[in-house]
């Protein structure tokens, strides 16, 4: 940023921090009970996962009744996103970019259809609904055995076959950002 | 500041660049055959213009002349045009029909990823917490009571510029090409206010922001000093509340930074100390190379330019020309922007109107005298930090054709010897 405009932006902020503001209170304290209601983070060291578990079998079923309408019987061929395969095409002409073939975190299956799934719908499925249709999908994408469940224990545990397949931009590596100061 | 795009540009002093002084620029429209003196009907008279007559009541807002035909397009992704709108991800901004560097606010791109939701600004919430002494919740006039900035900023889609990886489709205008970048007021709460408020740990450096669409789009922002310095929660576009395609009632603003970053219908800020790894930067918004891994925090957008006119799908006439165009980079201010008007073999730099503003899109433009012979133009962008944009060749060369996001390659427009201008790879 030029000199000046840094210079009207701190400007802009100091004015901000050094105004009377922060003595008087703005919004109300959040109480726990409500915040829990909108706290559906979960981060790869699992943290954030809520209690419950579910199977395969039953995730299939789960599966048949909401998903596959868009994604397609198998994850396969909907009118949506794929979910299954393409691993080994990453490095084609033609990549497949799949919860199998791409995706490096199991709980990021989980956050997102907890959050986002299905779509005309979000937040209609039962954790344990929830954990079984994430069981399904990696099983459909051989990640898990037929007879696999899942609960917040093992869904953190699972190694995504392109867990190692990503690379930070130097700028706003994790694992180096920060650690200087 | 003098605003030089206030002042008519053939009567602009212009040293030591290319631009034509007035003398020329009359030589010039009335020796050859220009497009905009030959644009002109033949029998042309003041006779033949309409009498004046009384016109339409005042009204509570105004609305665009019946004359002028703009919009946006809905589209679907690389060469998925003309969808149904409920196929739609994405509406592009029609760069090609605007002037200076302001986007109209109906006009700016939009990417949404479960529809425009219809959010009651009484009812809507701010929750911010987390790594925080104290969590609060805030309503939208909470945030409109609050000490404010007010900054004008391009936001861009990373996948502006998605259509030219793999090949080029001649059939695409500007909109189609780079569409999804637009530049407005913004104005809002500084973050670090929000911040100082709630009373961040020092051990949190990562921020979740999380919107209240369906699809509750959520990524993870590390607090680095410039986007303390610089993000802000914003209500106010372009002097009016937020228009709810982009965010109404608010919206997180991060000036240069992924447009996917700026989260509209915004409803949670939740402090932490590790990125959360959500699916919008890990399956979405990395970079997949030519290698098979995949760039991932890539999160400033690059320095960009293209040519607005002539650009894909017009047709110009042998005389005189008037290229322009707009340049923008996340890094900072354009320095420079260059054109070539022979297949990138020499650059001429262009005239860049003021006020050039840091992480904002600046029009440039540049006098050109078209001999009639086919040939290629192209600009290329500098920005303040020294940042050049990269020609094509060498782009690919470092990033293969798979990245899909994140393209800021040099765009070619080729003109053919009956004058009609086309995308080209380079
Ligand atoms: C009405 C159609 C529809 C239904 C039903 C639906 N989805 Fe989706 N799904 C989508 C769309 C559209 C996207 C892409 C959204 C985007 O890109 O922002 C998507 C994306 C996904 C993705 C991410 C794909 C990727 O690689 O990024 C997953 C995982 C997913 N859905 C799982 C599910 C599950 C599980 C269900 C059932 C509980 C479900 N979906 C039901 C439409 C649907």
């Amino acid at each position: 940023m030029s000199s000046t405009s840094k210079a009207l932006l701190t400007g802009a902020i100091a004015l901000a921090l050094g105004s009377p503001v922060l003595a008087y209170d703005f919004g109300r304290p959040a109480t726990p009970g409500e915040t829990a209601l909108w706290d559906i983070d979960v981060r790869p060291d699992g943290k954030g996962l809520p209690p419950g578990s579910g199977t395969v079998a039953h995730g299939q079923q789960v599966f048949a009744d909401n998903c596959a309408a868009c994604h397609g019987d198998n994850g396969v061929g909907g009118i949506k996103d794929r979910l299954v395969g393409g691993q080994g095409t990453l490095a084609s002409d033609a990549p497949v970019k799949t919860v199998g073939s791409f995706w490096p975190y199991a709980t990021t299956l989980f956050d997102y259809i907890h959050r986002a799934m299905p779509y005309q719908a979000p937040g209609s499925l039962s954790n344990d609904d929830t954990y079984a249709v994430a069981a399904y999908i990696l099983h459909l994408n051989g990640i898990l055995p037929a007879d696999g469940r899942l609960d917040r224990d093992s869904l953190s545990e699972i190694k995504m076959p392109n867990r190692d397949g990503f690379v930070p931009e130097p700028e706003f590596d994790p694992a180096k950002l920060f650690r200087t100061k | 500041m003098t605003n030089q795009s206030d002042i008519p540009v053939e009567e602009r002093g212009n040293p030591g660049q290319s631009g034509l002084s007035r003398r020329n620029f009359i030589a010039a429209s009335t020796g050859l055959a220009g497009s905009i003196v030959a644009g002109r009907a033949a029998a042309d008279s003041l006779a033949d213009v309409p009498p004046r007559e009384v016109g339409a009541d005042l009204g509570g807002h105004s609305e665009r002349s019946k004359y002028v035909k703009i919009s946006r397009i809905p589209e679907a992704g690389p060469g998925k045009r003309n969808v149904d709108p409920s196929d739609a991800i994405n509406s592009k901004t029609p760069l090609d029909k605007l002037f200076g560097s302001i986007t109209p606010s109906d006009l700016h791109y939009e990417r949404s990823h479960s529809g425009v939701p219809d959010l009651d600004p009484v009812k809507h919430r701010l929750l911010v917490h987390g790594m925080v002494r104290k969590p609060l919740v805030f309503n939208v006039d909470d945030l409109k009571a609050m000490p404010s900035v007010s900054r004008v900023v391009f936001i861009e889609c990373t996948g502006n510029g998605w259509e030219n990886w793999k090949k080029a489709d001649e059939n695409l205008t500007v909109q189609n090409t780079h569409g999804l970048v637009s530049t407005n007021e913004w104005t809002g709460v500084p973050l670090k206010l929000l911040i100082e408020l709630v009373g961040k740990d020092r051990g949190s450096n990562w921020m979740l922001a999380e919107g209240g669409d369906a699809a509750g789009v959520a990524r993870s922002i590390p607090l680095t000093d410039e986007i303390l310095n610089e993000a802000f929660v914003a209500y106010g576009q372009n002097g009016e509340p937020l228009r709810p395609a982009h965010g109404f009632p608010i919206r997180l603003i991060m000036p240069g930074f992924e447009g996917n970053l700026n989260i509209k219908w915004l409803r949670r800020l939740k402090f932490g100390d590790r990125p959360w790894m959500t699916r919008w930067e890990t399956a979405r918004y990395t970079q997949l190379e030519a290698n098979g891994k995949a760039i991932q925090f890539q999160l400033r957008m690059e320095t960009n330019s293209v040519i607005t006119s002539p650009s894909g799908t017009m047709m110009i006439k042998p005389g005189y020309q008037r290229i322009t165009g707009l340049a923008w980079s996340g890094h900072g201010k354009i320095a420079k922007v260059e054109i070539s008007t022979d297949d990138a073999k020499s650059w001429k730099e262009a005239q860049l109107n003021l006020p050039v503003l840091p992480k904002a899109q600046t029009r440039f433009q540049m006098d050109w005298i078209w001999d009639g012979k086919p040939t290629k133009i192209v600009s290329r962008s500098t920005d303040d930090k020294g940042n050049v944009q990269p020609d094509r060749k060498s782009f690919i060369a470092a990033t293969g054709t798979n990245a899909l996001f994140h393209y800021n390659a040099l765009q070619t427009w080729s003109v053919d010897e009956i004058g009609r201008v086309r995308n080209v790879l380079d």
